[in-house]
This record gives structure tokens, sequence and C-alpha cells, in this order.
């Protein structure tokens, strides 16, 4: 244990290695702050919830922080709710009343709306409201359209799909109501009024009216095709990569090396038997096996986790332990201990084992980031978990939807650039645990 | 008295490519408690052998590991391997094995190390066992301060009183020594010599002492055995054998050991030991003895001589 801390301690001395210290406890602090301010329950729900959890976001939104990257004033989001608006109630007879809300809109970005939507909430017994939507643009053009009666208790009336008013204004809404007329692909700053107009004809009745500008940038990271908040996937991304990079990397070396001690201690047919398994295992491509479980039996991360190392229980490794392991087999110790009496657990766990921990560290190390990459290519393959947002995950998505022909490169690089950093970080460690380790890799 | 150890035709053969090695080939003698037997003989005559064999320390290429062992009456060779590792091993007989300052686990403190026979055998607590691992250490000489040590960080000497401690630590009644002081100076062996002496005395135990070198040994010895080819040529009293060793391999090992300040011409004995994998018919020293004549081509019996030792020569019969 002296030995270990003392090792760990010595890798401060390298660069590089605290580069790779810094990368990983960033990955870390990344995985902590996700588990902790998004539970499992809630990230899976933010990430499947279905569209009424995700509704008023905008679709394929760049980050925003891109606002800051480019000359154009970029637009965020907008939504104009009750408060926003001016109220004007007019009593018409004993049961019908005009409700007019008045909104007002200061535009200022240098692109349009990626899209606009009105949502109504309306409170009724029977008969429901009626309601009209008039524009009126900065330079005083009015536009009066979405005449329509809400139904039910929330009735979202997406503008940007009115086929109506598209075919009035001969052109799609989110552009025609924002453009300056004298220059088509320049947009008119100022401030738009929107008056929504409403008639209730019940006296308990009631409505309320949210007008929703979507932007084009959003939050952190951004969203996707779906309008989901890509930063949930980055965060619970870290988490997920670092359990099946870890889980699959100790799983896989430690029994590799119990069964390489195992048959080198025990020899003769125990040890042909580990070799013969090991040498089948190396001929059997694991990627294919993974695909077939992924395909006709389940997409679960942690079963194909499991699949993973349950392939891999005896790796290519075994060979090198198990060289290791019969030079230390014949050891004076080794056989002192078996004078003594020790049993063959005690020798094998207690006497064996502990002698290739500084060929296993680095080791272990180091292959954390291929298992990493390699959930992310099942991901990629389409096999990815279908109930985790993972990196591996949002590379899929915007693969499958053209991310990068539509220009919507935050959507692939953010997800590349974490599993990078990540598989960085390992390697930065890995190698000086092995310069450390391993004397003769030392630099003079 | 009854003999503590009693060994019948004992037999140890290894299969190798070459062919068979008749490392031990019927060796038969019996120890009485408390006393201390030395073995000697060249390297390659089957001495260590002979110590894995009372112990069932069999490597994996045994071909034939047959005789009768009685331990105290019992007959060791019946329990199986699982019996015999929980009652004999360490038990009661203790084994310090060959190039001993290597036999210490180079990643476990020594005092643990010296504890891990009592952890295999007797289930003691941790502080129990600190406590007996501090009075082996006072028995053997070894600071009570180095439990927490690692091996690197002992001189030899020290080591090899650990190794010592670690033999001693379940109190058995038979300790098999291998060589205990080779690769150390010769004032440490002495010291190692006399430790050894004292603790027999004060703890009752019974030594087995395999080694070289006979003049360091004499100190310690009440038995000698005199092994050659695998067999034992010569058996008895450690002082009749010093004074006058009567097979004549004793006889030219005795007179290859130096004295100081007597000026003699050192002797050795022409060629080397047979082949364990082809041994020689007849007397298996004939080829080197200088004592030979013909009846030599027949395997010589086992002879007691008027003073009680047994002598595997036709030189006697």
């Amino acid at each position: 244990m002296r030995g270990l801390l003392a090792a760990l301690k010595e890798i401060t001395r390298y660069p590089s290695a605290m580069v790779g210290l810094f990368i990983l406890a960033f990955i870390l602090a990344l995985a902590a702050y996700a588990v902790i301010t998004i539970p499992y329950g809630e990230a899976i729900r933010l990430w499947r919830g279905g569209e009424a959890t995700w509704r008023y976001n905008p679709r394929t939104a760049a980050p925003a922080w891109i606002d800051y990257l480019t000359p154009k004033k970029l637009l965020r989001t907008v939504i104009l709710g009750p408060e926003d608006a001016q109220k004007e109630v007019k009593v018409l007879s004993e049961r019908t009343r005009r409700l007019i809300f008045t909104y007002t809109l200061d535009y200022e970005a240098d692109v349009f709306p990626s899209e606009l939507a009105v949502v109504f909430k309306s409170q009724y017994e029977k008969k429901p409201p009626r309601v009209e939507v008039i524009w009126r643009t900065p330079d005083g053009r009015e536009f009066s359209f979405g005449r329509q009666i809400p139904s039910g208790k929330v009735h979202w009336y997406t503008v940007s799909q009115d086929r109506d008013l598209i075919a009035s204004l001969r052109g799609a809404p989110e552009e025609v109501l924002f453009q300056d007329p004298n220059a088509p692909e320049k947009t008119l700053k100022g401030i738009h009024t929107i008056t929504i107009k409403a008639y209730v004809f019940e006296p308990e009745a009631d409505l309320e009216a949210e007008v929703v500008v979507y932007g084009t940038v959003y939050g952190i990271a951004g969203t996707d095709h779906l309008r989901r908040d890509i930063w949930v996937a980055l965060l619970w991304g870290a988490p997920i990569a670092l359990a099946f990079g870890l889980g699959a990397s100790f799983g896989i070396t430690i029994s590799s090396i119990v069964f390489a001690a195992i048959g080198a201690w025990f020899g003769g047919w125990v040890d042909a038997v580990v070799q013969r398994l090991t040498e089948i295992r190396m001929v059997i491509p694991t990627l294919p096996i993974l695909i077939m479980v992924g395909l006709f039996y389940s997409k679960s991360i942690w079963v194909i986790l499991a699949v993973l190392i349950g392939l891999n229980l005896i790796e290519s490794t075994v060979k090198q332990y198990r060289a290791v392991f019969l030079q230390e087999k014949r050891t004076p110790y080794i056989e002192a201990a078996r004078s003594y009496g020790a049993r063959h657990l005690r020798i094998i766990f207690r006497y064996l084992i502990p002698r290739v921990i500084p060929w296993v560290i680095p080791s272990f190390v180091l292959a954390v980031p291929a298992y990493v990459f390699l959930e992310a290519s099942l991901s990629v393959l389409g096999l990815g978990d279908p109930v985790l947002p993972t990196w591996g995950k949002l590379l899929s998505d915007a693969f499958s939807h053209g991310a990068l022909y539509h220009g919507y490169y935050y959507w692939v690089l953010e997800p590349a650039f974490l599993l990078m950093l990540t598989g960085f970080g390992f390697t930065l460690i890995g190698y000086t645990l092995d310069k450390v380790f391993n004397p003769k890799l030392r630099e003079i | 008295m009854e003999p503590l150890l009693r060994v019948e035709d004992l037999r140890l053969y290894f299969r190798t490519t070459k062919g068979i090695v008749q490392a031990v080939d019927g060796v038969s003698f019996e120890l009485a408690p408390r006393t201390a037997m030395v073995v000697v003989g060249e390297s390659g005559c089957g001495k260590s052998s002979l110590a894995k064999a009372i112990l069932r320390l069999l490597p994996r290429n045994t071909h034939t590991y047959s005789g009768k062992i009685f331990l105290d009456g019992t007959d060791v060779m019946a329990l199986n391997d699982e019996q015999f590792r929980r009652e004999v091993r360490w038990k009661r007989i203790s084994y310090v094995a060959q190039a001993a300052m290597n036999a210490l686990n180079p990643v476990i403190k020594v005092g643990t190390q010296v504890a891990e026979p009592l952890f295999i055998h007797n289930n003691l607590t941790k502080s129990e066992a600190v406590n007996r691992v501090v009075e082996a250490f006072q028995l053997v000489g070894v600071p009570v301060d180095f439990v927490d040590r690692y091996p690197f960080e002992l001189s030899g000497g020290m080591r090899q009183r650990v190794v010592i401690a670690m033999a001693l630590i379940t109190s058995p009644q038979l300790v098999i020594l291998d060589e205990p002081t080779s690769a150390l100076d010769v004032l440490t062996q002495a010291n190692i010599m006399n430790s050894l002496k004292r603790i027999r005395e004060e703890l009752e135990l019974t030594y087995i002492l395999i080694t070289h070198d006979i003049s360091t040994s004499s100190e310690l010895a009440l038995d000698a055995m005199v092994m050659y080819a695998g067999q034992i040529v010569e058996l008895g009293k450690a002082g009749h054998f010093f004074l006058e060793p009567l097979h004549p391999y004793s006889q030219k090992l005795m007179a290859s050991v130096p004295t100081l300040r007597e000026d003699k011409d050192l002797e050795f004995i022409p060629g080397q030991p047979p082949s364990l994998i082809n041994p020689p018919t007849g007397c298996r020293f004939a080829p080197r003895c200088p004592k030979r004549f013909t009846t030599c081509e027949k395997e010589p019996p086992m002879v007691e001589y008027k003073d009680g030792r047994k002598i595997k020569c036709h030189l006697y019969v």
C-alpha cells in the first residue's frame, strides 16, 4: 500500500500526468455534478419524457455562447406569458366576455426566429372560447391570423405550420413577420405588438395565452432534432462513460489476472484449459457478438457491459500475466509459503496477484478509453441504450439526422470533444503510471 | 526411546526429459526426540530432496513418491494432502528452505510474514499473533521493532533469523534446516548456529540440519548422516563420525574440510557424483573410490559397525 501511494505521489512529478489528472478531475466533477443535479430518473425523464418536456425549446438550436463568437446577434427563445401581457376584459353580455391580451416584443436579433407558436390555456365547461391573433410589426404592418377555437385545456397553435397563413403571406410566417420589407434577407428591429383577442362564452370560463418566439440558440450545449437539451446528455454521458469504461476495464483486468494466476499456479490441465480459452477468446471478435446481443436481446447498456465483461473474462492479457506468475511461482518465498501450509487460494490471492499490480495499474488505466469508445461505437451503430442519454447516442442522433450536412456542428463536436478528452486524460495518466511502475521506461 | 521420526525406504523420483532422476532412493533412518542430525554430502546428492520428501513438497514432475514416514508413531504417508497440510506442515514439522534469505515475500512486512503460519494454522487474532511474533523475534535475536520492516530493509543475517523465527512460530517438534547459513559471512554463521543451538535446548526441539559446511555444523550435530547419490552411506553419532569417518566417501569428505594453522593439502574427490538418472550398479561411489575392489560391483549392504554406526560399504562386511 505504501509503495502504491508513493507511486501515485511520484506521478505528480510528470506534467503530462498532471494534465491527465486535471482532465480526469474535470470529467469526474462533470459526472458528480450530473448525478447530483439531475438524478437518474430525472435524466431519463428529460431525455425520454415526451414532447411536453421540451416543447418550449427551439429545434436544433446552437449553444447560446455561439452568440459571442459571431458578429450577428442571434436569438434566444422568447416566451411571452400572461404576466407579460396587458389584459383588458369587456363584458359583452350576461355570458359573453371579450378578453384582449397585448404583448410587446422588442426584437433586436439579426436572424429570424426558428419558429413561432401561440399556446392557449383555456378553462370552460362546454363551449370553448374563440381566439384571434393580430400581429403588428415595428413598421406598422398588421397581420391577422389564427382565428380558431382552441380545444382542450392546452392548445398549441404552431404559427409556423399554419398552411393558410403561409399561403397568404407567401412565405414562412417567422420570416415574413420579422423581415425588413425593403431588404428581405434582413430582420426589422424594433417593437412588435401582438394582440390576442378572445371571446369566452361562460361566466366561469377563462383563457391565458403564451406567445413563443423560438430562438436560434439555446442553453450551454444547444438542442437536438427533438428540441431536447443536449446539455443533459453531455452531463449524463460522463457518469455513464466512466461507469462503462471503468467497470469494463476493472472487471476484465481482475478476471484475467485471477484466471492467469489460477492457470499458472495449478499448471497442468487447468493451465491448458485457461490457455486454450484465451486463444479461443483471441480469435472471437467482440464487436459482432455485442451487435448480435444488441439486436436480438437487449440494448441496455448494463446488459452490454455484462456481456462485454463476460466475453472478456479471459482476455489476451492472460498470457502476459501468466508469464509473470510462472516466474513468481518458482521463487523461494512461494516455496516457503507452500511449506508452511498456505492454501492455494492464499498463495494465489495474497502472494501471487500482488506481484503483478505494478503491471496491472497502467494497463487498467490505459484500457478504460477503449471501452468508453466501444460504447460510443455501439451507439453510433444504433445499438446504444434506448433510455439513457450518452455521448455515443448524441453522435448517433447527429449522424442519423445529418447534423454535419445541415451545419449543426455543435451536435457532433460536443460529444466528440468529451469522448476525446476522456480518452486523452486516461491515456496521459496511463502512460505516466507505466513510467513510474516500469523503471525501464523511466526518463533519464 | 520411541523415535520422533522414522523413515522407511523413502523414494522420490523425478521425471525429466532425459529420464527418471532417482533423487532419494530407498532412505531409511530413525531420529530420536530432542536430537540434532546433520545431513552432509556433495551438491546433488539428494539432501534437499530428502527434506522435501519428508515435507511432501513435491514438484509437478514427481514420478515416484513412496516409502513410509512415521512421526511420533503416526503414519503421515497415509494422510491425504489436505490433512497433511493441516496436521503436519508447520504444526509438527517446519522447514527453513535453502536460500532462506529469499524466502521472504518482498511485498509483505516481515512481522506479518512471520505471523502467516499462525494465521493459517492457529486462527489467531492479529494482536495475539503480534505477541507471538515478538516472542519469536526475541528468541532468534531480531530487534522487535523490525516487525514493520520489509525484507529488503534487513541484512542477510537478520533475514535468516526472521526465516528461522517463522519456522519456530507455531512451536513444531521437528525443524528441518536446509543450509540455513549459506551465503552468510563466517561471524554471522557462527552467531546463527549458536542461536539455533540455544533455541533447540530451550524449546527441546529436534533438528535435521542439511549442510555442506561440515565444520560449522559440527557445533550443533548430535547425529550425522552422509548421503551420496540419493542414498545414505553412513549414519551414526556425530561424535564418532567427526573423529573417525568410516565410509571412504565420508573420509574424503572430511579430508576436504580446511583446518586453520595446519599445513595440509586439501583433498578432493576426483570426478563428480554420478548422474542420478542412470546410477552405476553396485556401489554408487565405486567409480571414484580409492579403495574399490571387485566386490564393489555388487550392491553393498547396510552394515552395522561396532559403535552402532551404519555404513553402506563392502569394506565393513
